[in-house]
C-alpha cells in the first residue's frame, strides 16, 4: 500500500481544516470571544503541526493509488479531521468531555446534527459558527475540497472522488476529476449564497441566516436555538424547507441545468421517484397532523418541513413530531432510511439505490414466475450493469447488519428499544433527531461516554458508505502477511 | 482542449494515456463496459459507453465543441464513419486509423478528402518504417527521422571496450571530425541532458544527432559494426510484415516471412511481388527456424501477434547469433522486462501512434512564432526531441544562442536552414523558415518559444 500517499494526503487535508478554521477564529474576534479565540488558535497550530510532520515524513515516491488507498484515505482524513475539529470545543471548555466533544465533531462533519447540548444558546458564537461550518464542510466532502485547490492532479484520483462521493455509482462531469470537484463546489458555494440572501430578506439576523444556510446546504441540522426553526417566522421555514429539498437533488443535474440540457434531467429516475416520495409523504402527513394544527396552512407548512428535513437527513424541527400519531411518525421514520439522492450532501441510503433494489426485486419476482425469463434492469433509461446490481445488493445487506450490530451494542443502555433503535438509525443515515427520548426536543447527553463514540463511528460509517471506514478497521489492510 | 477518442484498445488507451498527460480534456468512448470502466478507474478522463459512430452517443460526448476526434477502433469503416459523423457535427479536426491494405492505396487520398479527414494513421505501416530504418541501421536500437530527411536521431548502447567506454564528450568531439552531439543519456532509471563533461560508461544509452549523410561513416568510426541487413527473416505474417516486405524488397534485400496459417501465406503471396519467400510452419518450433536458415541470416523481425512468443523467439534467435534481433512488444511491462533481460530492440506500434498524435495535438495549439513539426519521445517517455518549423514572429529571431537564457534541461541539437544543416555553437541563431530540433527533458514544450526561462 502506498503509505506516503495516504498520509501526505491526510496532511493536507491538516492543512485545510488549519484555513478553514480561520472563519471561526474571526467570527469570535468580531464578537470579542478572546477566550474562543485563544482555543482556535491553539487548534490552527496544531493542524499545522500535523501538516508539517506528514509533509517531513511521508514524501511520496510514487503518486500512484488505487482503490485501496482511496478508501484508507478518505476515513483517515476524516478520523484525523474530526479528532483536530474538536479541540477548540475542549480548549475553550464550552463541551469539556472528549467523547462529547468528539460526538459534537463527528455530527458535524458527517452532517448528522445530533447534539449533547442541553442547551445550545450558551455557546460562544466562535462555537456555534464552527459547529455549523462543519456541516458546510462535510456536505460536499473535504477531500473534494481538497482535489479542487491543489494544483497537481493525478491518474486514479477517481478512486477517492468515489470513496467520498455518495452513491452507487460516481460520474464526473468533465474529463478531469480536478474541474469535476471545482464544478461541484461552485455550484455549492453559489447555493449556499442564495439561501443566505434569501434568509436575510426573510429578516432573520445575519449570523443565523449564515449558521443554519451552513447546516441547510450539508444537510446537516445543527441550530442554535433550542427549540430549532420553530422560532422564526413562516417565511424563513419554507425557503429552509425548499432548500433542504433543493440540497437532496444529485448536483450533477444541477451542473446538467447550467448546460441547458433539461431534457436530460428530466430523464433522471431518481429525480422522479424523489419527488414521489417526497409529494407522497408531505400528503400523507399533513392529513395525518391535521386535526392537531391550526388549519391547513399550518399543517401543511410542518408536515413539508419535516418531510423535506428528515428525507434530506438534515434534522431541522420546526415542531416535536414525536407527539405526532404513529403513522406520520412511521412515515419519518421510513424516510430516515431512504436518505437523499445519490451524488447530493444528504445522507441514508439514497433514493437511487431504493430504486434499483426495487426493480431487481420486481425482476427477481417475474424470474420466479417464468425461470426463463431474462431481463434488464434500466434506469435513467440506459441499461444497468450487473456489477452495479450485486454492488447496490451487498451495500443493502451490509448497511442492514450493521444497523443492527450498532443496535445490539446501544441496547447495553438502559433506555426503550424506540430511543435506541432511532438513535442507532438516526446517526447511522445522518439525521440527527430520533424518537422518545432522543427525539428533537431532546439530545443524545443520556448516553455514556462508549455509546457516544459508537454513535460517532456509525455517522462516520453512515457518511462514507460503510465500506471506507470498514476496511481502515480491518487488521487486514495494515499488516503484511 | 478538448479530444475525443473511439476505441479503448491497445492503441486508444495509449493515445488517452499521452494526451491525457498533456492536460487535454479527453473524453473516450467505446462500447464495451469493461473497458471503459477500466479506463475510467485508470486515467483522469470522462467515459461513454456507446457506439462511437452513432449521433446520439456523439452529440452525448459533445463532439460539436471538439478540437480533436480521433477514431482508433478495431474497424476501418466503423473509423471512417465516426470520423465522418464527428466532422459533420462540428468536430475541427479528425484521424482515423485506416490499417486496411485495400483502402492504403492511391485511394487513400480520396477517401480522406471525401471524410474530410485531417490524417488517417496507419500503424501497421508507421511500424514497418520503424522497422525498415532499423535494419538499414543494424547497430541502433532505435532511428529517428525529422521532416526534412536532414537530420537523423539513433539510439546507441556503449559496449565495453568500445570508443565510446569511459571518455567524456568534450574528448569525443576532440576525437572525432564528424558533426554530431551526444544529447541524451540514459544510465540506471535515470535520463539526463549530458554536459560536456559527461563521462560515458559501459551499458549507458546514448541518443546520437547527426546529419543523415554522416550517420554511417560516424557509427563506423565509433566502432559499431555496420552492415546493413541482407537477408532478414520475418516471423508472422501479419499486415506489418506485408508492407516491411515490400520496403525490403523495393530496397533489394531478401526476405522470408514465417507465417502458421496457410490462408495468409497464400494472401502474401497473392498480394507480394515474387521475389519473397514465403513459408508454412510455426515460427516457434526450432526445427523450422533452423531449417530456414536462422544462422545464416542477418536479421530477425518477430512480429507474431503474441507479445510472449516474440520475446521468446527473439532471445532463441539471439541465442544463434543473429546480429539483428527486433521484436514487436506492445505491453509495456513485457518490454521494460525484456529488456532488463538483455532484449535492448524492441518496437511498439502504440507508442510510435502515440508519439504521432501528441505531435498532431500540440501542433493545434495557437502558438505564435513557431510549429511543431515533429516529435518523439525518448527513452521510455522521460524525454522527447522536437522539431519546430520558426515563423515570421518569432520573438528571439536572431538573437545569438549564448544570449539566451535557456530552461534547464532544454538543448538546441541542430537547425536547417535552406539546404544547410547544422550543430549551433553559442554564436548562432534562430531566424524564421529555420527548421529546429530542441531536446527536453520533463518538459512539454509546445512552442519554441517555450526553451527560453521565463516563458
Amino acid at each position: 500500500m502506498n503509505y506516503r500517499m495516504i498520509f501526505s494526503t491526510v496532511g493536507k487535508v491538516a492543512l485545510i481544516e488549519a484555513g478553514l478554521l480561520l472563519l471561526p477564529l474571526l467570527t469570535a474576534v468580531i464578537y470579542g470571544e478572546w477566550w474562543v479565540v485563544a482555543s482556535f488558535g491553539i487548534t490552527i497550530a496544531v493542524a499545522l503541526a500535523i501538516y508539517l510532520v506528514c509533509k517531513v515524513l511521508f514524501k511520496p515516491k510514487s503518486g500512484i493509488i488505487f482503490s485501496k488507498e482511496g478508501l484508507v484515505t478518505v476515513s483517515l482524513a476524516w478520523i484525523i479531521m474530526s479528532l483536530i475539529g474538536c479541540l477548540p470545543f475542549i480548549i475553550s471548555g464550552e463541551i469539556p468531555d472528549f467523547a462529547d466533544a468528539l460526538f459534537e465533531t463527528v455530527s458535524g462533519f458527517t452532517t448528522t446534527g445530533a447534539s449533547v447540548l442541553t442547551d445550545v444558546e450558551k455557546l460562544s458564537h466562535g462555537s456555534l459558527f464552527w459547529r455549523s461550518f462543519t456541516h458546510w464542510i462535510g456536505g460536499m466532502g473535504v477531500l473534494v475540497f481538497v482535489m479542487a485547490v491543489t494544483k497537481k492532479d493525478t491518474d486514479r484520483s477517481i478512486h477517492i472522488l468515489r470513496a467520498e462521493m455518495p452513491g452507487p455509482t460516481v460520474d464526473k462531469l468533465v474529463p478531469r476529476a480536478k474541474d469535476t470537484a471545482k464544478i461541484l463546489y461552485l455550484i455549492y458555494v453559489v447555493l449556499t449564497a442564495v439561501l443566505i440572501i434569501l434568509l436575510i430578506c426573510g429578516k432573520m439576523p445575519v449570523f443565523d441566516s449564515i449558521v443554519h444556510a451552513f447546516g441547510t446546504a450539508g444537510t446537516g441540522g445543527f441550530g442554535i436555538k433550542n427549540s430549532s426553526i420553530a422560532g422564526y417566522n413562516n417565511y424563513c421555514q419554507w425557503v429552509i424547507a425548499i432548500f433542504m429539498f433543493i440540497f437532496g437533488i444529485n448536483f450533477n443535474l444541477y451542473y446538467l441545468i447550467l448546460l441547458g440540457k433539461f431534457k436530460d434531467v428530466l430523464k433522471s429516475g431518481e429525480l422522479w421517484a424523489y419527488f414521489a416520495i417526497v409529494g407522497v409523504s408531505v400528503v400523507v402527513v399533513t392529513l395525518n397532523i391535521l386535526s392537531m394544527c391550526n388549519g391547513f396552512g399550518e399543517a401543511l407548512r410542518l408536515s413539508a418541513f419535516q418531510v423535506t428535513s428528515i428525507i434530506s437527513t438534515s434534522g431541522f424541527s420546526t415542531a416535536n413530531f414525536d407527539l405526532w400519531p404513529s403513522l406520520s411518525k412511521g412515515i419519518l421514520f421510513t424516510l430516515m432510511f431512504i436518505g437523499g439522492c445519490a451524488g447530493s450532501t444528504a445522507g441514508g441510503f439514497k433514493v437511487s439505490r431504493i430504486v434499483l433494489v426495487g426493480k431487481n426485486i420486481r425482476r427477481e419476482l417475474r424470474r420466479s414466475l417464468h425461470p426463463r425469463n431474462t431481463s434488464v434492469i434500466k434506469f435513467n433509461g440506459k441499461r444497468v450493469d450487473e456489477s452495479t446490481i450485486n454492488g447496490v445488493n451487498g451495500y443493502l445487506a451490509i448497511y442492514v447488519v450493521c444497523i443492527a450490530v450498532i443496535t445490539l451494542l446501544l441496547s447495553i443502555e438502559p433506555f426503550n428499544l424506540e430511543t435506541n433503535f432511532s438513535a442507532t438509525v438516526a446517526c447511522f443515515n445522518n439525521v440527527g433527531p430520533g424518537f422518545s427520548l432522543v427525539g428533537p426536543s431532546a439530545n443524545y447527553s443520556i448516553y455514556s461516554p462508549f455509546s457516544k463514540i459508537l454513535l460517532s463511528l456509525a455517522m462516520l460509517l453512515g457518511r462514507l458508505e460503510i465500506y471506507p471506514i470498514l476496511l481502515t478497521l480491518l487488521p487486514k489492510t495494515w499488516i503484511k502477511k | 482542449m478538448k479530444v475525443v477518442v473511439v476505441g479503448g484498445g491497445k492503441i486508444g488507451a495509449t493515445i488517452i494515456e499521452s494526451l491525457a498527460k498533456e492536460s487535454h480534456d479527453v473524453l473516450c468512448i467505446d462500447s464495451n463496459p469493461e473497458v471503459v470502466a477500466e479506463i475510467g478507474n485508470i486515467y483522469d478522463v470522462m467515459t461513454i459507453c456507446g457506439n462511437g459512430s452513432a449521433y446520439d452517443i456523439l452529440k452525448e460526448a459533445g463532439v460539436e465543441n471538439a478540437e480533436l476526434f480521433i477514431a482508433v477502433t478495431g474497424s476501418d469503416e466503423l473509423n471512417m464513419l465516426s470520423c465522418f459523423a464527428a466532422r459533420k457535427m462540428g468536430a475541427k479536426q479528425t484521424v482515423a486509423r485506416i490499417r486496411d491494405l485495400e483502402y492504403n492505396t492511391e485511394s487513400l487520398g480520396f477517401l480522406k478528402s471525401s471524410l474530410q479527414l485531417s490524417m488517417a494513421i496507419n500503424p501497421e505501416k508507421l511500424t514497418a518504417e520503424a522497422l525498415f530504418n532499423l535494419l538499414k541501421l543494424p547497430s541502433a536500437l532505435k532511428v529517428e527521422t525529422f521532416t526534412s530527411r536532414k537530420f537523423q536521431m539513433v539510439e546507441l548502447i556503449v559496449k565495453a571496450n568500445s570508443p565510446l567506454d569511459g571518455i567524456s564528450l568534450i574528448d569525443l568531439r576532440k576525437k572525432y571530425n564528424e558533426k554530431f552531439l551526444v544529447c541524451v543519456l540514459s544510465r540506471g532509471n535515470e535520463v539526463y541532458i549530458p554536459s560536456g563533461n559527461t563521462k560515458l560508461l559501459e551499458g549507458d544509452k546514448i541518443c546520437v544527432i547527426a546529419a543523415s549523410e554522416d550517420t554511417h561513416k560516424l557509427l563506423k568510426s565509433l566502432g559499431y559494426l555496420q552492415k546493413e541487413a541482407k537477408e532478414t527473416i520475418i516471423l508472422g505474417g501479419s499486415k506489418t510484415a506485408h508492407y516491411l516486405t515490400e520496403m525490403l524488397l523495393k530496397d533489394r534485400s531478401s526476405v522470408k516471412i514465417i507465417e502458421k496459417d496457410k490462408q495468409r501465406c497464400e494472401d502474401l503471396c497473392e498480394h507480394l511481388p515474387s521475389g519473397v519467400d514465403v513459408i508454412c510452419g510455426n515460427g516457434m518450433s526450432q526445427d523450422v527456424l533452423m531449417e530456414e536458415g536462422i544462422e545464416t541470416t542477418d536479421a530477425l523481425v518477430a512480429l507474431t501477434g503474441s507479445d510472449e512468443e516474440n520475446i521468446l523467439i527473439s532471445f532463441y534467435a539471439m541465442s544463434k547469433n543473429v546480429s539483428k534481433v527486433i521484436s514487436k512488444v506492445n505491453r509495456n511491462e513485457l518490454s521494460g522486462l525484456a529488456e532488463k533481460l538483455g532484449l535492448d530492440c524492441i518496437v511498439s506500434p502504440k507508442h510510435i501512434i502515440a508519439d504521432i498524435l501528441v505531435r498532431y495535438a500540440r501542433a493545434l495549439h495557437e502558438t505564435i512564432g513557431s510549429k511543431v513539426e515533429s516529435l518523439y519521445s525518448l527513452m521510455g517517455g522521460n524525454a522527447e526531441a522536437l522539431e519546430f518549423t520558426v515563423t515570421q514572429d518569432f520573438e528571439f529571431s536572431g538573437v545569438a544562442l549564448k544570449n539566451l537564457q535557456l530552461k534547464p534541461d532544454i538543448l538546441i541539437a541542430g537547425i536547417i536552414r535552406g539546404l544547410n544543416s547544422f550543430i549551433p555553437g553559442g554564436d548562432d541563431y534562430i531566424t524564421s523558415g529555420d527548421k529546429v530540433i530542441v531536446i527536453a527533458k520533463g518538459k512539454s514544450l509546445c512552442s519554441l518559444a517555450e526553451i527560453a526561462e521565463g516563458r
